[in-house]
Parts: structure tokens; sequence; C-alpha cells
């Protein structure tokens, strides 16, 4: 028998509890709302950093690696590569990046001007050099890219011209101009069938564009190391370094940023909730006048707190979302992927930060006496 | 009476005034900071940009074609035409001589060193140069921050080399030793490591470079590291078919294209050119980067508006009780609002004050730490935080004034809803 009224006791306990959680949130719809608000803006703003902190180091890296190549394939002393060397590293870039393979001779114009010869594959060369500037990209065999000195010399008026290379000569159509501000506007680029047929040399540099963390490359570079013995595998020290730097400067600002955001949204919260729960001394003093336990009520406001804190996670996350997703859209024309592994935490810090701001002030309420606080002083 | 009622009431609910306050002062803070971060932060970038190296390169007008292979240089050492040293100090007589970080010049020249057959190169390390009254330093340690030296870098006045890595391996040298170039010993104070073709050379202050060629004086070809603005459709455009007002405007604007007009002007006989690897993706990535940090920095002012709106709005709804006691003793409605609007006001002015100097304060601290570099917040800043701030204030107000003063003083004073 007194089991069934230990299970009575408890059933009535618990709808009474959850009656009280309702009403409290339904009768005072303002305050909950504003609560709820305050909330919801913190976890989205703390959503929204966290996305972006972690999603902002990929797309930057993809920007900077408009600066071309991070790595170097040469054969030593200058020879050529072996034949399959171009296959060997886009197995071990495994399709992460880009590999443009470069062979050079020294051939002579019809007037005895030597001018270096580049045979290479004008499809990737567009995509690994994207500051070339082309006026012209080579579509047919014997077309030639001429770099912007190399034109002034060799067919000032963008005629057709002879090149010869070890007596064997070559008729090329210029398809346009090169300018880059280095060494590739001394130099004519054809395609590297066209370069074979002629000289018959083999590539001698491969340029690598490889992407992913500094970890990431320097794996790709030992395992060049490793396959290609013959040849040397160097990083451009001038774009890994430059990167890391700018990389690293603009992620600590991003993070001194989202630390000052996320700090002033909980303090918020913290400064709009123990508002509410101070407001509502006066149920705090009904429910210990009629004879509540501490534990209870303590209990009561902190369901209360745990269940805002839980419901504007949720909400905050998903505008928070959004709100990366429009960011990454505007500024890097890629959306940012949601990431769900962030959740948990927004949901922890939210129902802590809620939940230090009810039982602050509960301390604080526990010391004075019911009467005092109906008495309204 | 009015000023009376204002006053006491900041004098006797210290507690709610505080959290309030705190809460605006917060806001305006994060706000300010994030302003003035913002609005450097592409300044700051710039500079850290630099470290890609130079983004113009000056050389002779009347240079024969390089015939260079993963750089080396297959030219015949008496072919081509040289710059002369004595022009390049000019560079900082120039308009945008302040943007230009610095600038660095190379003289490769054909040696035997220890019976081999290699390329030295000679350049400035940290040289000392002056500009009418001014000094200043400049070199390759400023334009090319990613070559490494182990052991010492050799002074700008000496014989002293510096031997890249791989070809230090191949002689078996360490810094300190010495090497034989041409017929005269010189010894190697450090060992160079830049990942470029550079290793397999032997690089020496530029005085030794032209005193082994026989051409005191030349130079081959100038890097010059420049802080530009990223190019638009101004700095495209060809100077010699604008009009004179817009030939000023872009003479005036540090695009990378005008500084290498400035600099083809200030060094005769030379062609300047941007390299374009550097100097197009510069703007790239510093566009990117500033627009992250410009939405960044409206995400923040809408929290912090939200925030304060929502202290404001908790505030005021504490205050049912005075309000119908107001109402209950004959006050009007328009007076009871004015009331509040100018406590709001109030704090909103303290809050912003506060909050924009610990804003300051907050900007300076990410400047130092991150960029090692002042932040300076402009003064026009703080009537605009503070407008803002009133303006954020009084919003969030409005709508919990409204409904204070609508609600019948009867219940407000039973202590319902």
């Amino acid at each position: 028998m007194s089991a069934v009224a230990t299970r009575r006791a408890n059933g009535q306990h618990t709808s009474m509890f959850l009656r009280m959680l309702m009403r409290a949130a339904i009768l005072r719809r303002g305050r909950a709302a504003s609560a709820l608000l305050a909330m919801v803006v913190a976890a989205a703003a703390a959503t929204a950093m966290l996305n972006l902190y972690v999603d902002v180091q990929a797309k930057l890296r993809k920007e900077f690696r408009n600066y071309g190549a991070n790595v170097v394939v040469v054969g030593k002393d200058g020879a050529a590569l072996p034949q399959a060397a171009l296959s060997t590293v886009d197995a071990a870039l495994g399709g992460r990046g880009l590999a443009v393979p470069f062979a050079y001779v020294v051939a002579r114009t019809s007037d005895g001007q030597s001018v270096v010869v580049s045979g290479t594959d004008f499809g990737q060369v567009r995509k690994l050099d994207s500051w070339w500037s082309v006026t012209g990209w080579p579509q047919a065999s014997r077309d030639a890219l001429v770099g912007k000195r190399a034109a002034a010399v060799v067919n000032p008026q963008a005629k057709p011209f002879d090149l010869s290379f070890q007596g064997r000569t070559l008729h090329l159509n210029p398809a346009g101009t090169l300018s880059t501000g280095a060494a590739e506007d001394s130099r004519i680029y054809i395609s590297l069938q066209d370069f074979e047929n002629w000289t018959g040399v083999q590539p001698s540099t491969v340029e690598i564009a490889a992407s992913g963390s500094p970890d990431e490359v320097n794996a790709v570079i030992s395992r060049l190391t490793e396959a290609l013995p013959q040849a040397e595998v160097r990083p451009v020290r001038q774009i890994m370094e430059g990167e890391a730097r700018v990389l690293g400067k603009t992620r600590a600002t991003l993070l001194a940023s989202a630390s000052l955001i996320i700090l002033t949204a909980a303090l918020c919260v913290l400064s709009t909730l123990m508002g509410w729960v101070l407001d509502r001394r006066r149920d705090f003093a009904i429910m210990k006048a009629l004879g509540a336990s501490e534990r209870l009520i303590s209990s009561f406001f902190a369901a209360e707190a745990g269940a805002l804190g839980v419901i504007g996670a949720v909400v905050g996350f998903v505008i928070g979302v959004a709100v990366a997703a429009w960011i990454g859209r505007v500024n890097f024309h890629a959306p940012v992927v949601p990431r769900f592994n962030v959740l948990p935490w927004i949901v922890a810090g939210s129902v802590a930060v809620a939940l230090i701001s009810a039982v602050l002030p509960m301390s604080l309420l526990r010391r004075v006496q019911p009467a005092v606080i109906l008495r309204g002083e | 009476m009015f000023f009376r009622l204002v006053y006491e009431s900041f004098r006797r609910q210290k507690r709610r005034k505080a959290l309030a306050g705190v809460a605006i002062t917060l806001g305006v803070a994060v706000a300010t900071a994030m302003i003035a971060v913002a609005t450097d932060v592409g300044d700051k970038i710039s500079r850290e940009l630099r470290s890609y190296g130079a983004n113009l390169v000056v050389t002779p007008q009347e240079d024969t074609l390089d015939l260079q292979i993963d750089g080396v240089d297959l030219k015949p050492p008496s072919d081509g035409a040289y710059l002369n040293e004595a022009d390049l100090p000019k560079i900082r007589g120039t308009f945008w001589h302040h943007n230009i970080v610095g600038f660095a010049p190379m003289l490769p020249v054909k040696v035997s060193a220890n019976g081999q057959s290699l390329t030295l190169l000679g350049t400035y390390f940290s040289k000392k140069l002056t500009f009418g009254k001014e000094e200043f330093v400049t070199g390759v340690r400023i334009t090319h921050p990613w070559w490494k030296v182990q052991g010492a870098w050799p002074d700008d006045e000496s014989q002293d080399v510096l031997l890249g890595e791989s070809l230090a391996a191949k002689l078996a040298l360490k810094p300190g030793d010495e090497i034989q170039i041409g017929s005269r010993p010189h010894r190697v104070s450090g060992i160079l490591s830049t990942g470029g073709p550079e290793e397999n050379e032997v690089v020496a202050p530029l005085g030794l470079a032209q005193q082994i060629l026989g051409k005191p004086g030349t130079v081959r070809r100038l890097y010059v590291s420049a802080l530009t603005k990223p190019e638009d459709a101004l700095a495209r455009r060809d100077p010699k078919t604008m009009n004179a007002e817009l030939f000023d405007r872009w003479y005036c604007s540090p695009y990378v294209e005008s500084i290498a007009y400035q600099l083809q002007e200030a060094i005769p006989n030379s062609h300047a050119e941007q390299i374009r690897q550097v100097a197009q993706n510069e703007g790239t990535v510093l566009a990117r980067i500033k627009g992250l940090m410009l939405l960044l920095t409206l995400a923040a002012l809408l929290a912090s508006a939200l925030a304060v709106s929502a202290a404001m709005a908790t505030a005021i709804f504490e205050r049912r009780g005075e309000v119908g006691l107001m109402k209950a003793l004959g006050g009007g409605n328009a007076s009871i609002a004015a009331l509040f609007f100018v406590e709001a006001m109030l704090l909103a002015l303290i809050g912003g004050l506060v909050g924009f100097a610990g804003g300051a304060v907050l900007a300076r601290q990410i400047g130092r730490s991150i960029f090692a570099a002042q932040i300076t917040i402009d003064p026009v800043l703080l009537p605009v935080i503070l407008a803002l701030a009133v303006i954020v204030t009084f919003a969030g107000s409005a709508l919990a004034i409204r409904r204070a003063v609508k609600f019948d003083p009867v219940y407000a004073l039973r202590g319902e809803g």
C-alpha cells in the first residue's frame, strides 16, 4: 500500500512540477520570450563563430592556392625526369592538387637569337598559374604562347615564325602573348606533344600545387621523395611561409573577435536571466511559504533554466548555421558546411550559462525570509 | 521634479541600472573593438602579405632576353644592360615612398670557386643608405623574408659570402670556412636556405660582385616590395589615354601600376613591371580577409544590439509597479515615457563612453598581440558609436516602454501580469 502511495505522490509531484514549468512560461510570455531571445542570439553567435573558425582555414587555403605551385620536382642536375614521373606525382597527390610538367630547351630564332622554349600542358597551367595574363590561349597543334619580352625579339609583327633546335626547325603560329613580370616573359610556350616531337626532350620539372594543411603538404613531399629517388623534391618556401604567416594572423584575429562576441553574448544572457529570476522572487516566496523544500525550488528553477538553455541552443544553432552559410556565400562564393559536431558544445555552453544565471540569484534569495519578499520589500 | 525622479531612480536602483549599464558597455566595447580591427585589418594583412616577397621588378630598358631555366642563367656574362646603383636611393623620393617596404638589387656574376663554375649573386643584405638627410636600411632581409641563414649574415661592406645550402653540401663547407673565388679567398659567414635556385649559388655583398665583374656601380635587376591597393578598373587603364584629372587620381593611388610608373620615373633608363604572381593574388586574398572581417563586424554589431535591447527591455519590464504608481498619481503617458527615455539615454551615453574606452584598449591589445603593431582608433568614431548606442538603447526600450505605459495601473500595483 505504501508503495502505491509513494508512486501516486511521485506521479502527482511530477505532473505538478511540469505544470508549474509550463504555466510559468505561458503566463509570463514576454519575460520568457526576451530571455529566450538573448539565449538564441548568444547560441547563434557562438555557432556562427565556431563554424566560420573551422571552415575559414580551408576556404582561405583555397585562395592561397592561387599563388601557384608550393612544391617543385626537378631532375637532379638538370636531367630529365623519368617517363612515368607525372603519373607517379598524380598518384602521390591522390587527386588533392594539381601537377603540371615543364620541359625546357634553348632554341634559336631564324636570325640566330637564343630563346628559351618550354613545353607544357596548357589546360593545367591555366588552372595552376591563374595570374598569367594571356591574350589568347593556344588551341591547335603548333600554336605558341609567346612571352611579352620574347615577342619583341621573335615576332614583333605577330606573324608565324620558325625556331630551330639541333638542326630541326619548327614552324609556329603565335596564339597569344603572355605577361607575368617574371622569367616567363622571356620564354615561348608550346604544347608538350609538339615539344617532344620536335626536340625529343622529356620534362625536367613538375610544378605541384598540393592542397591541404602544412602537414598534408609535407606528407606529399615525403611520399614524392620516396617515389622519385632520381629527382629533387623541394617545397617553395616563399609560398608556404607566406601562406602560413597570413593564415596564422587571420585565424588569430578571427579567434579574438569570435571570443569577444561569444563572451558579450554570454554575459548578456547572464544579466537577462538573472533579472528574470530575481523578478520572480514572489513566486519563490509563495512556494517556500506553502512548504516547498529548498531542493524542490532549486530544481524547479534549474529545470526552467535548462529547458531555456536547450531550446535557445537548438534554435540558435539553426540560425547560426544560416549566418555562417551566408557569410561563406557572400565572401568566399562557397557555402560553409554546417558542422553538427559543434551542436553538443553549444547546448552544453548554453545550459551552463543558463544554470549559472539561475543559481546565482537563488543563493541570494535563499537568505531572505519569504515574509519580507511577500510584503514587497 | 522630472530631474529629481531621474536622479532618484539612478540613486535607488543601482543594481538594475548597473545590469543594463554593463550590457550597454559590453556591447559598445565589442562594437568599437570590432570596427577598429576591421578597418585596420586590411592594412595589417597587407603588411603580412609582403612576406610573399617583392611585387615589383625593375630591369634595364634595353635588356636582352633572359635565358633562364629553373633559375640557372645561361646568358653569356657580357650580355645585357645594367642599372646604375647610384640611382637606387632615389626610390625614397617617389610619391609613394612610404608604401615601399624595401628593395634589393641583384647582380649575378659567373665565377669559378674551388674549381667549379658557379653563379655569384651580389645583393644588399641590410644596407644603410641615405637619401637627402633621410637614412634608411634595405635589402633582402626585408624583401625576401623566407631566406634563412645558418650562421651569420655578412656585412654589406665586407668581402664575406653566403653559400646556398645544396652548394655548401656539395663543397662540404660550413660557416667560418674559406672559399676560393677567382684568385682570392673569402670567408663563408653563413649557409643560406631559400627553397629556390639561390641554394646552388654564392650570395655576396653587391660591392664584391661588382668588383669581380669589373663594373663598379652596376645592378642587373632590382626587386621592390611595396604596399599596394587592390587593382580596380582605373588601375588597369593605360595612363597614356587618361585626361589630366584622371591621371592625377591614378598617379596618387598606390596601385601596383602607378608605383611601377613612378619607379620608372625615378630610375633612368629602367623598365618596372609588377610580378603578377605576387601582385595579383595579393588583391584577392586581401579582399577575402577584409570582407570576412566586415561581415563579422556586422554580425557583432547585430548581436550586441540585440543583447542591449534585451537588457533594456528587462530593465523596464521590472518597473511596472512604478509606472502604475505614477499613473495612479496622475502622470501622463508622455511624461512617463519621457522619463524612461531620458534614463535610457543617460545609460547609453555613460555606457557608450566607458565602452568606447574599453573597446579602444581591446583593439590595442589585439593589434599588439597578433600583429605586433598599433591599431589606431579614429576619434571620429566616438560620436558615431555614441549615436549608435543611443539609437539601439532607444529601440530596445521603445516596445517595453509602450507596454509598460499601456498596462492598467490597478493590475500593475497588485503585482499581477
